[in-house]
């Protein structure tokens, strides 16, 4: 469980987050939404602690990110798994070169052993053929793909993915909103989404806060989404008319 | 004021560089690939400078010794000196800052624009450790490409010397043998060593605290260019002061 208290961030005496407050469940999959420039991708980076901040207590189970020694921290890390908007694949590695590089980096398995396990974790995440091929053969969609088994290789505790759905088709979309959704059960992880797909809102979002202007504004479920009353999350995420007509027809069912 | 928060920077980046080592069988692989995208792969274009340079660096001298007092020999002297003193280490250096620097820059700065700096930190590695390290330690063989460029420059003197008629061969081997003081080369190697030092954390630091998208790589590189030719022309200045004179 990850738990935000009271969290600020500022840049250049302008204040990006202001008093963010939640928790995100282990074994659930949660998820930040808000408009761009809303403070979702600081927020996720000052979780990850890539940003340092100015007031506020993040809490991994129970240890507070701020007091930890860089031994704890480094150990934390290795629990980590990130899905960047761009996936952030190695260039000069192949797609298998890719997965294996956290167990090489951080475990003293052997070459076979390591090999086995990026193995299970590509085939977890239905991508075959592909081992010796670079990021730049690789679709948008098999680069997400790649960056999932990356993730999950070192079977995290947490996994934290930044807008996996950009620059996807709806189609592939909804695969890898679905796998991540899977993986979180079957490996029980805490799992923080920033997305402003609503498609990913409806269909996994056990956990939703909405961030507007850096201020926490709302959080529920995706079934509280369709009830709430709150002014800024139907302007945000009923914004199309298809939504819209969505709504109406689960609001009379 | 800016200057010196730079200077600050880079000093921290260095100090960061040597901490918190990342795994040896990585690292091993890692100081291969620079060894091999650095070195290696610069030796065909130093080859070819050094060489063409040389001989026009002889052609000069023996243009511009019309008098018919001055022996001939002066032309081996006088490639040799420029060669070993100047034309290797420094020259060479500011052509590797171009073609080294911008490399190292633009590299480490795609990684930035791209997340895969971001990727690595969240996983736990030293980034100054695991990028900028590997790239020290293939540079210290630097002064190995600087003696293939001494080599090639002499012998293009040489060769243009020779074949053009402006001095025999036995002039030229007797100028290269003249006043022959062997500190002259250590002082060579000194340098190219302290170069190439600046050769692989100055692009480094450009690339890592690069801002802005693809338009930011391409602006880094061109300053780190500048930063490096201008850091080499002063630790010249500056080594010749201490050991020379």
């Amino acid at each position: 469980m990850i738990k935000i208290d009271g969290l600020k961030k500022m840049f250049n005496n302008s204040i990006v987050l202001n008093d963010i407050d939640t928790a995100f469940e282990k074994g659930k999959t949660n998820l930040i939404i808000g408009q761009s420039g809303s403070g979702k991708t600081v927020l996720l980076k000052c979780i990850l602690g890539l940003f340092e901040i100015e007031k506020g207590k993040i809490i991994f189970d129970n240890k507070i990110l701020a007091s930890m020694s860089s031994i704890e921290r480094s150990k934390l890390r290795q629990d980590m798994g990130m899905v960047f908007q761009g996936s952030a694949l190695f260039d000069s590695m192949n797609v298998i070169e890719n997965v294996m590089f956290p167990m090489k980096m951080f475990t003293d398995k052997s070459n076979d052993e390591i090999n086995e396990r990026a193995n299970i974790a590509i085939n977890r995440v239905n991508l075959v053929n592909s081992n010796s091929k670079f990021p730049s053969e690789l679709s948008g969609g098999m680069k997400k793909r790649v960056a999932i088994a990356r993730a999950i290789v070192m079977n995290p505790k947490y996994l934290f993915c930044d807008e996996p759905n950009s620059g996807l088709d709806p189609k592939t979309s909804i695969l890898i909103d679905n796998l991540i959704n899977e993986i979180t059960k079957e490996f029980n992880i805490t799992t923080v989404i920033n997305s402003h797909d609503m498609n990913s809102v409806m269909e996994i979002g056990e956990k939703i806060i909405f961030l507007e202007d850096g201020i926490k504004k709302w959080e529920g479920t995706n079934k509280d989404i369709f009830n709430t009353e709150n002014e800024s999350v139907t302007k945000f995420v009923y914004s199309s008319e298809l939504f819209k007509k969505v709504r109406k027809v689960y609001l009379k069912k | 004021m800016k200057l010196l928060f730079h200077f600050g920077r880079y000093f921290l980046m260095i100090q960061k560089t040597f901490k918190k080592f990342t795994k040896w069988t990585m690292l091993k692989e890692l100081i291969f690939r620079e060894i091999d995208d650095l070195i290696i792969r610069s030796i065909g274009i130093i080859s070819f400078l050094s060489f063409f340079v040389g001989g026009v660096v002889a052609i000069q001298t023996a243009i511009n010794i019309d008098n018919p007092l001055l022996p001939s020999y002066l032309i081996g002297f006088t490639t040799r000196q420029s060669i070993i003193l100047e034309f290797a280490p420094t020259f060479i250096s500011v052509i590797m800052a171009g073609k080294v620097g911008s490399f190292i820059t633009s590299s480490i700065g795609t990684m930035k624009v791209t997340e895969q700096i971001d990727a690595l930190k969240v996983m736990g590695v030293n980034t100054y450790n695991y990028l900028i390290f590997p790239k020290i330690i293939a540079l210290t063989l630097f002064p190995f490409l600087i003696t293939i460029a001494m080599f090639l420059g002499i012998f293009g003197g040489y060769v243009a010397c020779v074949s053009g008629g402006f001095s025999s061969h036995a002039d030229f081997v007797e100028g290269l043998q003249l006043d022959f003081i062997p500190f002259h080369v250590t002082y060579a190697f000194i340098k190219s060593f302290i170069f190439a030092l600046i050769l692989a954390t100055v692009p480094s630091y450009h690339g890592y605290f690069m801002e802005g998208g693809a338009l930011g790589v391409g602006k880094a590189s061109t300053t780190s260019f500048i930063w490096t030719s201008v850091s080499i022309i002063i630790a010249n200045s500056l080594i010749t002061n201490i050991l020379l004179t």
